[in-house]
């Protein structure tokens, strides 16, 4: 037998997060129970720790950190912690945690207890943002059929963070969950555990604690028949914009770009995908079957980031479009440096200007100084995701830069925007 | 390349500039005020300006590290 595979796993032998049974009795029949309680002599953690290693699997919050090696550091840390399942999702463009949870809460809290197991963690705190009610509720009922039936051995209990962008962000997270402030902390060294109280804070993406409940009870085999031998398994990627059906698909890791936009049936000749987030990459005609996994999308200068893909149709202006994107992204600053405070905004206001045909070479000059100036002068990555989206703005729609840097604007620029905000953004 | 480095919290660091003034072989400001930080290690001859730099900020931003590596 394949190290820990559990004896009554799934019925079919093949990984996909999507699809399960929403409800605990269809969960238990599909899955069988949990069986954490085994192995006190630590052979059944060993097993999981074995299979995680074996099966690749990174973290899918935006981190892609692998997962075998936080929870190796995880469980030297030392017991009595706190599993932090992260479905803060503060993406506008994604909806992949949300969706999960909805439809399929048991793995995504099946995968936080085996994570308290392996570490001897003691709670679990599942982190659903303000304003995602249904998600919440569905968690909830979850959560009480589960205890109602015994099923789960540590506590699991739904807190509603406020549904900022950047309170997802794990330092935040945690400042939140210990004193109410949902704003990121500076961290000398990000390696080091985060901690509430004296006890360590274990944050996890929804979607890679619903891959490790299934990895648990699998073994890495089916997880690896999955997407590319070097990117094994399967990733949720939300699709939005100029697209004929929006949502959320589970793809093999691996897929070029290009054939995970065709799903969503885009309505009109594409002129570049948004790929990772607000604070991710465009990514121009040349780089569209680029792989979907971090080693290829890397070489191009992306990442998959919080598994989003916005498609951008020829009838929208690239630079008005990233103009509005860099304003959120100012907006949503936690205001706490400088670089940021400042540097967003003014940054946003030289794309804003060059969208209008207001800018002009001398801007452009600038807006790159300014560029280098902010990347990775935050306390968090925010700032650098903004740098990130600018950049691949100018570079991907140059030929726009160009053109709007002599005052000959496109005329789409006046077009409503095709992508998602929480709220209207000026331009 | 062993040596001091100079680390800037930028959640503490209130833009008062000083640092900049006392030792602009390593700390220049960008536009608005924010010290931008030479990431390699200090000259030895400046670890003793860095430590009055650090000692000195207001905001007690400004900290020094013995660092291996990157």
């Amino acid at each position: 037998m394949t190290p820990g595979v559990n004896p009554v796993g799934a019925v079919d032998n093949v990984h996909r997060l999507l699809g399960h049974p929403s409800d605990l009795k269809g969960h238990l029949d599909a899955h069988g129970p949990l069986n954490v309680a085994h192995g006190r002599d630590g052979s059944w953690q060993q097993d999981l720790v074995t299979s995680l290693e074996a099966s690749g699997l990174t973290g899918r919050g935006g981190g892609a950190f692998p997962a075998a090696i936080k929870l190796a550091l995880a469980q030297s840390a030392g017991p009595g912690g706190t599993v932090v399942v992260n479905a803060m999702e503060g993406e506008p463009a994604s909806d992949k945690d949300a969706l999960l949870l909805t439809r399929t809460p048991h793995l995504a809290l099946d995968g936080a207890q085996y994570v308290a197991a392996l570490c001897r963690a003691v709670r679990i705190v599942i982190c659903i943002p303000i304003g995602r009610d249904s998600v919440a509720m569905a968690v909830n009922q979850a959560i009480m059929a589960r205890a109602r039936y015994r099923y789960a051995p540590v506590r699991e209990e739904i807190v509603r963070p406020p549904g900022r962008f950047l309170t997802g962000e794990e330092s935040a997270l945690i400042n939140w969950i210990e004193s109410a402030r949902p704003l990121p902390v500076f961290r000398p060294d990000k390696g080091a555990p985060l901690r509430i109280g004296r006890r360590q804070a274990l944050v996890h993406n929804a979607e890679t604690l619903a891959h490790i409940a299934l990895i648990a009870r699998n073994g890495a085999g089916p997880f690896r028949a999955r997407g590319m031998t070097e990117e094994p398994g399967t990733s949720l990627v939300t699709i939005s914009g100029d697209v004929k059906y929006p949502g959320v698909v589970e793809i093999d890791r691996g897929t070029p770009l290009w054939d995970i936009a065709v799903r969503s049936q885009p309505v009109e000749p594409v002129q570049a995908l948004l790929v990772g987030g607000y604070g991710g990459t465009w990514v121009g005609p040349a780089h569209l079957g680029t792989p979907y996994a971090p080693i290829p999308l890397r070489t191009i200068g992306a990442a998959a980031g919080a598994g989003v893909i916005v498609v951008l149709g020829k009838t929208s202006c690239g630079l008005a479009e990233s103009a509005r994107i860099a304003r959120f992204l100012a907006d949503q600053s936690a205001g706490q440096c400088g670089p940021c405070v400042y540097g967003l905004p003014a940054i946003a206001d030289d794309v804003a200007k060059l969208a209008r045909g207001e800018g002009s070479g001398e801007d452009i000059v600038r807006l790159h100084h300014r560029l280098d100036q902010v990347d990775g002068r935050g306390a968090c990555r925010h700032p650098d995701g903004a740098v990130s989206l600018v950049r691949s703005a100018l570079a991907v729609f140059s030929s726009d830069v160009a053109a709007h840097g002599q005052g000959h604007p496109c005329p789409q620029w006046r077009k409503p925007t095709s992508l998602r905000f929480p709220r209207p953004v000026r331009l | 390349m062993s040596g001091m480095r100079i680390r800037i919290d930028p959640v503490a660091c209130e833009a008062y500039g000083y640092c900049a003034e006392l030792l602009p072989e390593a700390i220049s400001l960008d536009e608005w005020g924010y010290p931008i930080v030479d990431d390699r290690p200090l000259h030895p001859e400046l670890v003793a300006l860095a430590k009055r730099a650090a000692r000195d900020c207001p905001k007690r931003a400004i900290s020094l590290r013995e660092k291996a590596s990157g």
